[in-house]
């Protein structure tokens, strides 16, 4: 068994097993359209949604003229003059009051010029307007925000006056001044939006191998058909490795069918109105092939362990969308607690490739150590499972059904 | 030629078989009988190897099955209890597979292939997917591809379980030709007619044991029954498990 024609003959057997699998889940309707259609092209249509959801946001709040009901406008003809050239369109009182206005959500925001303006004007006190609006709803934030800082400029600019009137320079009310050095580049502030993207790539791999490992095991056995397979003369750690291969290679065109969809809704993406720059061309392709090689096969292993286990093909399913969860541990973390990267997380399956991959982002490359640190801490990890799996497969529990 | 000797198998604190011997010869049909859980599938699935006894030894051909499985699974064809064909594949693909993994390729696998598929008369449903298939075709499909690395020895699980009348005719001369090209031929069964009307060699096993061994005359003669089926039941010690 242990001879060297006998290796070579457990491999070609491992060859016609790898084969057989791929040639009969290319027949499939369920898995191809899974691994191949909708896995690959969900987390960039996802993306370009989300991409273009928030651009859109982004832009509305910028630019847009903002509506505002406005009760009182009589008293104070030149703050509104001031206000509605910075962007704000007053709009007539509202019959129901500015409380009720709020309470109805008819508006996000009403602005009271209350009576008691011009006079408090004239005498040089603080002159009083009121915002109404409803903290608790979301989409108030952002006109709030922007009428507060309307009224601002205006209060601000007033007071220059007051003081040039008066032989004073205006910096006086500016005792420390604070000045924005923003040091993020085009690339890094894209980083922040793209930190979803390895798991993206994470979940296709896992979504493109899934249906092989159940069919190739839990399924092979349910349909009675895994006994007259082991009655051949080949052994199960073959019989293994060309289960897994057929699994790794399913999830790996995913990927790269993946990496395609992205590169070509990058394309279209408006990335240019957001002031960032986005290459997730050819180049970024290969780099992620690269980088999540190793973890296709960690993934493979390991919902092969899972399913080879499985009463039948339902449980399997089950346990897998579980195990479907753990890729998302590291993308949690990294966005709730946003670790320094250090040389060793890199070797951290998962989290080593959400890093990588957002180096690839930022445009910085992945460096020579993090590279290697990735690629043998994974490939160990999956070689690990492979050991272990091998080791569950010879019980014979595993090939009698019921 | 399979030989067996004091083979043991426990699974937890049920010991399902507890010293069966016997040895099935070449150019004979041997029968296991026995009813149900009386441990023949057991005995069964470690002769072709799937399991590991916990005592005992088996030789197929002379070759230790216990300490070279794979060597002497190439002696061997079998047709377990399970015997699921690939759906998506067709008769031809599903015989091909198993003809590979024996190490078989090129004009000697479409050879062996074909003759498979015109001894067992699958010419005209061979290239359709056995998706679909009558339990009679699943059965023949599995009896080819188990078969098409011309096996010395056959083990068959229960082989007329779900076959129709004509089904079960023909399977048994497919048998009887096996045993007339001189080969060993060991089945399981708890149909006492299927047993008598085929096999030149009859074990009954009860309780994971071998209560006799004999031709159907010479079990006839020892127990002084009138009938096969009596002897059987004086054997086992009553009828429960199995069928007439």
């Amino acid at each position: 068994m242990s001879t060297h024609g006998g290796f070579a003959r457990g491999l070609r057997a491992a060859w016609t097993v790898y084969l057989k699998e791929v040639r009969e889940n290319l027949r499939d309707k369920r898995t191809v359209l899974n691994a191949l259609i909708t896995g690959p092209l969900l987390g960039p249509i996802l993306f370009g949604m989300i991409f273009s959801f928030t651009l859109q946001r982004q832009l509305s709040e910028a630019d847009k003229p903002l509506p505002v009901p406005v009760i009182g406008a009589q008293h104070a003809p030149n703050l509104l003059h001031a206000l509605a050239a910075q962007g704000l369109v007053v709009e007539p009182p509202p019959a129901q009051g500015a409380v009720a206005t709020i309470r109805s959500h008819a508006a996000k925001v009403v602005l009271v010029i209350p009576p008691g303006y011009d006079a408090a004007w004239r005498k040089g006190q603080p002159a009083g307007v009121e915002l109404y609006y409803d903290s608790a709803r979301q989409d108030s934030g952002t006109p709030v925000r922007r009428v507060k800082r309307m009224l601002q400029v205006y209060a601000s600019t007033i007071a220059a006056q007051r003081l040039l009137v008066r032989g004073l320079a205006p910096t006086l009310l500016r005792p420390v001044a604070a000045e924005d050095r923003d040091l993020a580049t085009p690339q890094s502030r894209s980083a922040l939006m793209f930190s979803i993207l390895p798991y993206f790539f994470v979940l296709t791999v896992f979504l493109g191998g899934m249906y092989l490992a159940i069919d190739t095991t839990a399924g092979e056995r349910e349909r009675q058909s895994l006994e007259p397979l082991l009655a051949n003369p080949v052994g199960r750690g073959m019989l293994l490795a060309g289960k897994l291969g057929a699994t790794v290679s399913f999830a790996l065109i995913s990927l790269l069918l993946s990496c395609i969809a992205f590169a070509v809704v990058g394309r279209f993406l408006p990335v240019e109105k957001l002031d960032i720059v986005l290459d997730i061309g050819p180049r970024f392709a290969a780099w992620v092939l690269l980088l999540m090689a190793p973890l296709a096969l960690l993934l493979a292993t390991l919902q092969t362990l899972v399913s080879a286990f499985a009463k039948s093909y339902r449980e399997a399913q089950t346990y897998l969308s579980i195990l479907m969860l753990l890729p998302v541990i590291p993308s949690l973390l990294l966005a709730v607690m946003p670790l320094q990267p250090r040389p060793w997380m890199y070797a951290v399956p998962l989290l080593g490739q959400q890093l990588g991959i957002m180096d690839l982002v930022r445009g910085e490359g992945v460096g020579l150590v993090p590279l290697l640190a990735v690629l043998l801490g994974t490939s160990l990890a999956a070689v690990l499972a492979f050991v272990l799996t091998r080791w569950l497969y010879a019980s014979e529990r595993l090939a009698v059904s019921a | 030629m399979i030989e067996v000797r004091e083979l043991r198998k426990a699974f937890g604190k049920v010991q399902a078989v507890d010293g069966v011997s016997f040895a099935a010869r070449d150019g004979a049909i041997t029968g296991l009988l026995g009813p149900n859980g009386a441990g023949k599938t057991t005995t069964l699935r470690m002769l072709y190897t799937l399991m590991r006894p916990d005592a005992g030894s088996i030789r197929v051909d002379g070759i230790d099955a216990v300490a070279d499985a794979l060597a002497a699974r190439r002696h061997l064809g079998v047709l377990p209890d399970a015997r699921g064909l690939y759906k998506r594949l067709s008769a031809r693909e599903n015989i091909a597979y198993y003809a590979r993994l024996h190490g078989l390729s090129g004009s000697a696998l479409r050879t062996r292939v074909e003759t498979m598929i015109h001894l067992l008369q699958l010419e005209a449903e061979a290239g359709r997917r056995t998706e679909g298939f009558s339990q009679g075709q699943r059965v023949k499909v599995a009896l080819a591809r188990a078969l098409v690395h011309d096996p010395h020895n056959v083990i068959l699980d229960e082989p007329g379980n779900g076959l129709d009348v004509m089904a079960t005719r023909a399977l048994r001369g497919f048998l009887r030709n096996l045993r007339d090209e001189g080969r060993c031929v060991l089945f399981s069964s708890h149909i006492m007619q299927e047993v008598a009307a085929l096999c030149d060699r009859i074990v009954v096993i009860a309780h994971g044991r071998v209560v006799a061994e004999g031709s159907s005359d010479e079990l006839r003669a020892r127990t002084g029954a009138a009938t096969l089926e009596d002897a059987f039941v004086a054997l086992i010690g009553s009828g429960e498990g199995l069928a007439a």
